[in-house]
């Protein structure tokens, strides 16, 4: 019998993103579909930045996963349209990020808060960071440097 | 020219670009002036190459004779690459890397936002990812070229010089053949040289922040999106990147 499609949604939400492993696969929002065709499983993937290495990783751990339940005849598929955005970050998966230590999107283009102490002080040291996805702030009161997941 | 030969055309000179670019910037890996632009730079580098699997992979799915993204980039010779002369210029210092980067992002931005409103929905669907990560780039570039024409003596003198030596490259972005004209025709692409203006008046309120002066002659160098003549640069560039599969054919990992 095959399983229900929100079952396997619980199922990928138990998957870490490989870099930041406190969220989910489903939380970074990057699974657009699931779908039965026929006996198929397929997932629709679509990629956070176009060139990020964890993107294989990903796609490796979605069918490990999947195949620890029991499901074999599995499909991938990689939809870039419409594109990625961090709207589409769960609320569970913004709540974690900064729990973690980094610092959720805001439109504003810049963290609202410091994610170790809660200051608004916060100063850009870098539009980029350890990540495609992240750029490197700093908290000015506590001074602890921080990530913040970049918002597009 | 059929129109499906200057569909490859262009999309191969939308992947040669950020091909050719994007290996430049990664040459800084482990060599920029301090760590966070060292990052910034690899992430640049990273965008780009992403970039490039999306377009040559086109390319190759509209040629139709089996090749793959990573047969254009790694089985051609330079005179079958694509990019403008701007991409394959050396890094030269970190200024001169900076305002290479953002010329060549200002008018990636402006051509992206075009391209958004293909006819061919797969090049828009590329575009539209491509636009996000390219304003990106440009907003760092541009913040940069002004931090640094605007800053001390030494790093104003350096940034003029690199505007000098780059500017001569800027024309070949926004001369239109018949490649072009074919893609505009169908709806596909803009007309290039349609963009001058605005990228020019975008040019000259970034340079006048940055104190610097664009250069009066409007002398352009050509032969690299045609593929006609590249400069020495580029050869030089592809025995680095290409090294894996000239030395050991097919090999894969």
């Amino acid at each position: 019998m095959k399983p229900a499609l929100n079952d396997i949604w619980d199922w990928l939400d138990q998957v870490p993103d490989p870099e930041i492993p406190v969220i989910s696969i489903v939380d970074l929002g990057i699974i657009r579909d699931l779908r039965w065709e026929g006996e198929t499983l397929e997932v629709a993937v679509t990629p956070t930045y176009s060139g990020c290495p964890a993107t294989s990783v990903i796609s490796m751990d979605i069918e490990t996963a999947l195949r620890d339940k029991g499901l074999s005849d599995i499909r991938l598929k990689t939809q870039i349209a419409p594109p990625w955005t961090t709207d589409w970050l769960s609320d569970k998966g913004r709540a974690r990020l900064e729990e973690y230590g980094i610092a959720p999107p805001s439109p504003a283009g810049g963290p609202d808060k410091c994610p170790h102490c809660g200051s608004a002080e916060v100063t850009k040291v870098s539009q980029f960071g350890s990540t495609p996805c992240k750029a490197h702030w700093r908290c000015k009161d506590c001074l602890e440097p921080f990530d913040y997941f970049k918002c597009i | 020219m059929t129109r499906e030969n200057a569909l490859f055309e262009f999309l191969c000179r939308m992947g040669d670009n950020t091909l050719v670019l994007g290996h430049r910037v990664s040459e800084w890996c482990g060599h920029a002036p301090v760590l966070e632009e060292d990052i910034a730079l690899a992430n640049t580098a990273l965008d780009l190459i992403g970039q490039t699997q999306m377009w040559l992979g086109l390319a190759a799915e509209v040629e139709g004779k089996g090749r793959a993204a990573d047969d254009l980039a790694m089985l051609r010779d330079a005179w079958d690459f694509r990019n403008v002369l701007l991409c394959e210029q050396p890094n030269g210092d970190f200024g001169q890397t900076m305002m290479r980067q953002f010329l060549f992002d200002a008018f990636h931005v402006m051509l992206l936002e075009k391209l958004e409103a293909s006819g061919d929905e797969r090049i828009a669907a590329i575009a539209a990812k491509a636009v996000k990560e390219a304003r990106y780039h440009e907003e760092r570039s541009r913040e940069t070229v002004i931090g640094l024409g605007d800053g001390t003596s030494e790093s104003h003198q350096r940034m003029q010089a690199a505007l000098d030596l780059l500017y001569p490259y800027v024309g070949e972005m926004f001369a239109a053949d018949e490649v072009d004209a074919a893609m505009a025709e169908a709806g596909i692409a803009p007309d290039p040289s349609a963009l001058r203006a605005a990228y020019d008046a975008h040019l000259e309120q970034v340079m006048g922040e940055a104190t610097l002066t664009i250069p009066e002659s409007r002398f352009a160098h050509s032969g690299g999106k045609t593929g006609f003549r590249h400069s020495e640069h580029l050869g030089h560039m592809l025995t680095q990147m290409q090294w894996l599969q000239r030395a050991y054919p097919g090999a894969t990992w």
